[in-house]
């Protein structure tokens, strides 16, 4: 029955025994075999490589989006202060999205420096391996016959081969996902990039596409209480002088109450 | 025999371990068929932990694996794409 393990041996297999079908006599396909060894080693390293630049890159995105978090907490607050409900519930709005997005992101950094240091692991694996290889070819070459040597050689290099493929699946993996996150943090700047503070001024409230889709990706309740603790914050800050201590006692209580939510 | 868990390394079965194997890759393959996500978790989770029970092959061993099972966070949908090929036991 065909199974899970079988498509990956055959197209690995595969893709050897083309590499080994290239030499014809032994001792060539020994030479050949070794030279690829160390050519794709040097590939293994610069994709580890690749694989450090796209954290690097994801690092500096999380960086922007938490620019963006401040940003936004600010712009709302800022609205509210100047009565505009609608604009600050949309700054929320915008803030929960990036601030979801910031979470998953860290989640994911931490993932791909666990896998860069697999492939670092692997590459030292395949390292040994291509040592080993290397040793075991003169001995070969000197013990036997070429029928023989032949199959030898196959076997060995296979096993090398096989490292090879998977170290170099591991760091294809790892690009792919670095990709999506960052294809991922790309949109989300480009939703935030959209309603600038100036532009959200201008928009009435909930009008655009963008704002709807925010509205669905964010949580309605989160954002409700995110304004009523600002509410509560800037409530003694607004409130005229002579009202201060009337106003106390009901912020307060709000904040607990969007505390408790926040938990 | 020798089983590779892709990404991660390849361990040392003994052959006696061969049908158990089988069987835990058929249940797999076949929560994946049927597109059951939480059960091909849970049976593939299982196929991965059968493995790593065996003995790690050593760096300077040469051998290629018998059997290479896709990496321990595969996909749903990447495992569907696995299945064209022959099972661990052929026919």
């Amino acid at each position: 029955m065909p199974g899970l393990s079988g498509r990956m041996s055959t197209v690995i297999k595969a893709k050897i025994s083309k590499l080994l079908d290239r030499a014809e006599d032994p001792s060539e396909t020994l030479e050949y075999s070794y030279q690829k060894q160390i050519e794709l080693l040097q590939n293994v390293k610069k994709g580890i490589a690749d694989v450090v630049t796209s954290k690097k890159r994801l690092q500096l995105q999380e960086q922007k989006l938490r620019d963006q978090v401040v940003k936004l907490d600010t712009q709302a607050r800022q609205a509210l202060a100047a009565g505009n409900e609608e604009l600050a519930r949309t700054a929320l709005e915008r803030k929960n999205v990036a601030q979801t997005e910031l979470q998953s992101l860290d989640t994911q950094v931490a993932q791909l420096e666990q896998q860069q240091e697999q492939m670092t692991a692997s590459e030292q694996k395949l390292r040994t391996k291509i040592e080993q290889f290397r040793s075991k070819k003169e001995v070969i070459k000197a013990q036997y016959s070429a029928a023989e040597a032949q199959v030898r050689i196959s076997e060995a290099a296979t096993g090398v081969g096989e490292e090879m493929a998977d170290v170099g699946l591991a760091m294809q993996r790892a690009l792919d996902k670095t990709e999506n996150m960052k294809a991922r943090a790309d949109a989300v700047q480009e939703l935030e990039a959209a309603g600038t503070f100036e532009d959200l001024t201008a928009l009435g409230p909930g009008e655009d596409d963008i704002d709807r889709q925010l509205r669905q990706l964010s949580s309605t309740s989160e954002v409700d209480a995110e304004l009523a603790k600002i509410k509560a914050e800037l409530g003694t800050g607004t409130t005229p002088a002579g009202q201060l201590g009337a106003g106390t006692p009901g912020p307060e209580q709000a904040q607990q109450q969007s505390e408790g939510q926040a938990s | 025999m020798i089983v590779r868990i892709a990404t991660e390394g390849q361990y040392e079965l003994g052959e006696g371990e061969r049908a158990s194997l089988n069987e835990l890759d058929n249940e797999a393959v076949s929560a994946c068929r049927a597109g059951d996500e939480p059960r091909f978790r849970r049976t593939f989770k299982d196929l991965i932990e059968f493995v790593r029970h065996g003995q790690p092959v050593g760096d300077d061993d040469l051998r290629p694996s018998d059997v290479i099972l896709p990496p321990p966070d595969v996909s749903l949908d990447e495992a569907k794409a696995e299945f064209s090929g022959e099972g661990l036991i052929p026919g």
